[in-house]
């Protein structure tokens, strides 16, 4: 495939993450886009849950917020959010959550509150939503975000969701945390993976036309490449036709019709 | 027992300076005309809790109606910030107005404490973040069974709670469907409960058995606003107005745009104007 842009190899690589059998919590913004593509492409069976209670859900355009009606009217079932939360999620029926963040750590530590000291923050961000409980307890956490040094820091501003905590097994030793955590990082740049025993997220491979030293300038810390470096397949026909078919529909369902 | 009355009655009777009160709708169902006629009857002190205070409790602390917010996600969804809280937060315009933040779990849970009549709610969260150190009511507690840690939180009891649904029965039941979101929990919290409905209909005999109803004794004031959502929704009449939600992210940029905004939408309308907005949508 030739021509594609950054932000659309984010969103498919992050859709190739997911497979037919996963139950996924689904994020808004980049994780919803993603979460769809591969629902309309290599996996048609995968269960997306959004936490406005809805389950199994198939929207034909992407929702503006987690509630859109279009999530209710092709889901399986729609619960309350309370169920949603202790059932669903506490219950640990999702295998993977998928999540966006303003700011991610080293080891994957993620922040959507503030900017600054929380009682007077440079910018006030939305707060975490589900996110704190998503990231205990789903079986495994993916996240995508843009990269940039804004983004990618030595030290996040403030825990919103715990990831691996200081590394290593600090997730389980200090938290009591079972579950997985962040198994993969995507961006518009890279794939990263925790590494097995540090946690430390480490590039596992660079999207085409991405070079070492681009990524290392784009990242806070100083970034670890893995020793079998990869590159991401570009996307297929299929995925960016897929992609794009997706966005052309949402964005003519939140034009104003008249 | 459920009354039948005007919105502005309702308000007026219910709803005082100083309470604490929830409008809740998950994204879906959110009860704006209420939202609109609190802030047009001049109500001051309030603490509001809502799990995502989105535009309507942008509005209601823009106007100077909010003294305290209780919530989980302050955003307007996938368009960006609430900039009349990040003023009132950041510049204490037009007053100041603290904050106690928790998360989507936690305030769930909280509404079912206060519904199912218990002091707290225990839940399995909070774990490695940073919350619980700048929220004084996120506590822990230890399981007496399996010594297993948990989250604790106080229940969530408003004064008043305020939703909106599809339809009354003539007695003052309420039907409540799609995305049902916390309405029933945050109904049976409170100590006092307004609905707004899109109709009224003769009964519910022919409703699937396990419909969400509110019995008429759990609320108190029944009033029929046909588009009382927008510009959030009401399944199966309107849907969202999304374009609505991305027009605020300007409106509420500037004070001058905002007060103008208001005045003109708000102050100067009522809630039988909610049904010219709906239509087409």
């Amino acid at each position: 495939m030739s021509d594609f842009t950054p932000q659309e190899m984010m969103t498919i690589a992050a859709a190739r993450a997911l497979s037919n059998d996963d139950v996924c919590f689904v994020g808004i913004g980049a994780p919803s886009a993603a979460c769809n593509v591969a629902r309309l492409t290599h996996a048609p069976d995968i269960t997306l849950i959004y936490e406005s209670g809805t389950i199994g859900t198939a929207p034909d355009v992407l929702p503006l917020s987690i509630g859109d009606g279009q999530l209710c009217d092709t889901a399986l079932t729609t619960v309350s959010v309370p169920e949603m939360f202790r059932y669903w999620l506490q219950g640990g029926r999702i295998s993977v959550g998928f999540l966006g963040a303003a700011q991610i750590d080293r080891f994957a530590n993620i922040n959507t509150t503030v900017i600054g000291d929380y009682a007077d923050p440079k910018v006030r961000l939305p707060g975490g939503g589900g996110a704190p409980e998503i990231a205990t307890s789903c079986g495994r956490i993916f996240i995508t975000m843009k990269q940039s040094t804004r983004g990618f820091v030595e030290k996040i501003d403030f825990v919103t969701s715990l990831g691996h905590g200081a590394g290593g097994s600090d997730r389980l030793d200090t938290y009591g945390v079972e579950t997985e955590g962040p198994t993969l990082v995507i961006t518009d740049m890279a794939v990263w993976k925790p590494g097995p025993e540090t946690k430390e997220l480490t590039v596992a491979a660079l999207h085409p036309g991405v070079s070492r030293q681009a990524l290392a300038e784009s990242c806070g810390w100083e970034a670890k490449f893995a020793d079998d470096l990869e590159e991401t397949p570009p996307p297929s026909e299929l995925e960016l036709t897929t992609l794009r078919e997706l966005h052309a529909r949402t964005k003519a369902a939140h034009s104003r019709a008249a | 027992m459920a009354q039948f009355m005007e919105l502005g009655e309702a308000v007026a009777t219910f709803v005082a300076d100083g309470q604490t009160i929830a409008l809740e709708g998950f994204t879906h169902l959110i009860p704006h005309a209420a939202g609109h006629e609190i802030i047009r009857q001049g109500r001051r002190d309030l603490t509001v809790t809502r799990m995502t205070p989105d535009i309507l409790y942008d509005q209601m602390v823009g106007m100077g109606c909010v003294k305290k917010v209780i919530f989980s996600f302050a955003g307007n969804p996938g368009v960006g910030a609430l900039r009349r809280l990040r003023d009132a937060l950041g510049n204490g315009h037009p007053r100041a107005v603290e904050i106690e933040e928790h998360s989507h779990a936690a305030m769930a849970n909280a509404y079912e404490a206060g519904a199912a009549g218990l002091p707290c709610a225990v839940f399995r969260g909070y774990r490695g973040v940073d919350l619980p150190k700048v929220n004084p009511n996120i506590k822990q507690v230890t399981c007496p069974f399996t010594g297993e840690v948990l989250a604790a939180v106080p229940a969530l009891k408003p004064d008043v709670a305020i939703i909106h649904a599809q339809r009354a029965s003539k007695r003052g039941d309420v039907l409540i469907e799609g995305i049902v979101g916390v309405q029933k929990e945050a109904v049976l919290a409170a100590d006092k409960a307004i609905v707004t409905v899109e109709e009224v209909v003769d009964d519910f005999d022919d409703m699937h058995p396990n419909a969400t109803i509110l019995p008429h004794w759990t609320v108190d004031a029944v009033c029929v606003v046909p588009g009382g959502a927008h510009p959030s929704y009401t399944h199966g009449y309107y849907e969202r107005d999304n374009v609505a939600y991305r027009e605020w992210d300007a409106i509420a940029a500037d004070r001058e745009t905002f007060a103008a905004w208001m005045e003109e939408h708000v102050m100067k309308a009522g809630p039988a104007d909610f049904a010219g907005r709906v239509k087409g949508l």
